[in-house]
């Protein structure tokens, strides 16, 4: 029999650091990590395959359940794979307000991030200062779609629905706020001497190991490569709004904390932008074949009433073929591909999970570091287990 | 005769009974305080502003199982809180929290046990109630426990030493190893407190002593995030409470020791010395809630590094400072 020399830690999935279920064995020596494997599939709930089930209408509520905290990039993601696949025009209305609302998902993951890791490494109040910063998003949310966290408020070919009176003076508050709580945050933590020692040069991820890695989002942007899928493929109206790369060369959990806090910055700079422009028009497209008229006219009209009941009984169907479309998540590319056989409803669904990517390259990040560290880098990929399952 | 060990039966039976309820409501006052830090209320439904609450949570604790995990050494599992809990309350003892009081004829010092050796009778006993961590890791058979033992024996044996250089900055001053001669030397002027004249000791001392007492930034044998609850992962009911309330008393402690060696202990003008006594440590809680509010924690290595090549070197830099002012 070998000598043991190590010891298996088993981290998780109950563990209260590991951000959900996510379950990490650790071979350890000493307290130092020999080596760290991520076991995912704890809060596995079937979304792809129920999504087969499921109208192409009905199978956009379940998108919000993946990364649960960024739920309309989500939306946007899968909304726009069926809208690349059909061709669909979207109004400039909703562009706009698809751009505000997800810049603002952008912020509400990242608050919530930087609550959960920043109380990781021990600072616990920042937990309760983020979550009220978020709340004030939550409250758009609900604002405009009427649901706190699962707002599917994205449809195919626009929104849910029009966007209330009194959302841009809403909108003008969080841009007048947040901005001073950000340097809040920085004051707290950036050059606090905990803080650095505790984050600078751990979990270094070289830039070519990154790539080789397949990370996406601000994990990439931290080791200095400036790739952001709203500036290299610009999706949704991103080409028409001035903003900039956050990057960071050192890869290591200080600078991914710093560019995401400059990413939070420059989302507000783009809403800042987006926010006065906002057109007069349709919320949805006019194609009704895709969305259904509006109510009243559909009480009214022969046309409209016949469009209402095909698309509510049978929905819509997307030609043949499959698709590939992919958007810059808070976490990093969330790709949607989506296989159609003609019918109501998608004969495949599949997402690239950003999460799932980065968190595998968590045994690079930890090899031969202390087990403290493996909280820190856990918490610096920024993790959403809903989303590595699905 | 009789009067006499009456007397320190009762004087051991007040200072306890203060020191639990100090260690009930200093449960209560973090609550609140971290509350208000963190843009929340506390515990505000039991009793009138949520008083009560200390009582209710003795209560449940007492009502739970008391869970023995398997394969684990029962005995040494069962006596590690007391180990914790009644070396924390030992220290206590030497502490004065007032002069000498006249009640009908009878001249009554406010300390139970007025030590000429007093402060080497503190350094001794705080070191005992790291067995109580050492045996509760290794007891449970869990390696979350052990992890958790083994880091805060580490960490308390380190941060001793640089307790030790810090109190012995303020020991060149007085001459004298009783506590109670400490604060009599800082009466009169707010300028005879010993932090005017060791600010580099005290500060030695205070942050040696959050890492005594396990408190955040230092709090690595519970970090929460890391090793679930540390040492005592496995605890659970009355047994877990000890330890609970081991680690309260003995910030309790902490704080009385540092207002009575830097802060002038009883002296203070117009209240009783009792009163100081107690705003001064009630300052020194707060101090420790709001570093948890605020701080991160260290890494393993980064503390052990902190206590050996800073704090260490400090101490003794400042002995030698002391002395050579001394002799000149």
């Amino acid at each position: 029999m070998p000598e043991a020399k190590t010891m298996i830690l088993n981290m998780g999935p109950q563990h209260p650091a590991t951000h959900g279920v996510l379950r990490v064995i650790l071979e350890l020596d000493g307290e130092t990590v020999v080596k760290a494997s991520p076991v995912i599939g704890y809060l596995h709930t079937g979304i792809e395959k129920n999504m087969e089930a499921k109208t192409y209408t009905q199978a956009l509520t379940m998108t919000d359940r993946m990364d649960y905290l960024a739920p309309m990039s989500n939306n946007l993601v899968y909304a726009g794979a069926i809208e690349k696949l059909m061709q669909v025009e979207i109004p400039p209305r909703a562009e706009y307000v698809r751009v505000i609302m997800t810049e603002l998902t952008r912020i509400a993951s990242h608050l919530v991030w930087l609550g959960t890791h920043a109380t990781d490494i021990g600072a616990m109040s920042m937990l309760l200062y983020c979550f009220r910063e978020r709340e004030k998003i939550i409250q758009m949310y609900e604002f405009v779609s009427g649901v706190r966290m699962m707002s599917s408020y994205f449809r195919v070919g626009g929104l849910a629905k029009d966007i209330p009176d009194g959302f841009d003076k809403r909108v003008k508050e969080i841009l007048d706020t947040f901005p001073g709580r950000i340097n809040e945050y920085e004051g707290l933590l950036t050059e606090n001497k905990i803080w650095r020692n505790r984050t600078e040069n751990v979990g270094v991820i070289s830039a070519e190991d990154a790539v080789n890695a397949g990370l996406s989002g601000p994990n990439l942007r931290a080791s200095g490569v400036a790739w952001d899928i709203r500036k290299s493929n610009p999706y949704s109206y991103y080409d028409k709004f001035e903003f900039d790369i956050a990057t960071n060369d050192k890869g290591d959990v200080y600078g991914r904390y710093l560019v995401r806090l400059e990413e939070m910055r420059q989302s507000l700079r783009i809403i800042d932008q987006a926010i006065d422009g906002i057109p007069e028009g349709p919320y949805i497209t006019e194609d009704r074949k895709i969305a259904p008229p509006p109510k009243e006219r559909v009480l009214k009209g022969m046309e409209e009433l016949i469009h209402h009941f095909k698309l509510v009984v049978h929905g819509f169907q997307p030609p043949e073929g499959d698709v590939y479309f992919s958007i810059e998540s808070p976490k990093g590319e969330i790709g949607c591909y989506i296989v159609s056989d003609g019918s109501k409803k998608p004969y495949r669904v599949h997402f690239r999970p950003p999460s799932f990517v980065n968190i595998s390259a968590l045994n690079r990040l930890v090899k031969g570091r202390m087990v403290a560290d493996v909280i820190a880098c856990i918490g610096s990929i920024d993790i959403v287990l809903g989303e590595i399952d699905r | 005769m009789i009067v006499e060990s009456i007397l320190i039966i009762l004087k051991v039976v007040v200072i306890f009974a203060a020191l639990m309820t100090g260690v009930a409501y200093s449960t209560y006052f973090e609550r609140k305080v971290v509350a208000f830090i963190q843009h929340r209320i506390g515990p505000n439904m039991t009793g009138p502003f949520g008083l009560l609450q200390p009582i209710a949570d003795a209560i449940k604790l007492l009502f739970k199982e008391t869970f023995i995990p398997n394969m684990s050494d029962r005995f040494l599992f069962t006596i590690a809180p007391m180990i914790s809990f009644v070396a924390a309350c030992m220290t206590l003892a030497v502490i004065p929290v007032g002069d000498w009081l006249n009640i009908g004829g009878q001249r009554i010092q406010l300390i139970i046990s007025d030590l000429n050796v007093g402060i080497l009778y503190i350094l001794a006993v705080t070191s005992l109630g790291i067995y109580g961590i050492i045996l509760a890791g290794w007891s449970s058979n869990s390696k979350y426990s052990l992890l958790g033992g083994l880091r805060s024996s580490a960490q308390m044996i380190s941060y001793e030493v640089s307790i030790g250089l810090g109190i012995v900055g303020v020991l060149m001053l007085s001459q004298t190893f009783s506590i109670s001669e400490i604060v009599r030397q800082q009466s009169g002027s707010i300028f005879n407190w010993y932090f005017f004249k060791q600010p580099v000791a005290f500060f030695i001392y205070f942050i040696s002593a959050l890492a005594e007492t396990n408190r955040n930034p230092f709090d690595l044998p519970e970090a929460e995030s890391e090793l679930v609850a540390g040492y005592h992962t496995e605890y659970a009911g009355m047994r877990f409470s000890i330890f609970f309330m081991g680690e309260y008393a003995n910030m309790i402690t902490v704080s009385a020791i540092a207002s009575s060696l830097f802060f002038g202990g009883w002296n203070g003008p117009f209240l009783p010395p009792v009163i100081w006594f107690v705003i001064k440590v009630i300052m020194f809680m707060f101090i420790f809630i709001w570093i948890r509010g605020t701080l991160p924690r260290f890494r393993y290595d980064q503390l052990m590094r902190f206590g050996w090549l800073i704090l260490f070197p400090l101490g003794i830099l400042n002995i030698l400072i002391t002395a050579l002012i001394l002799v000149l």
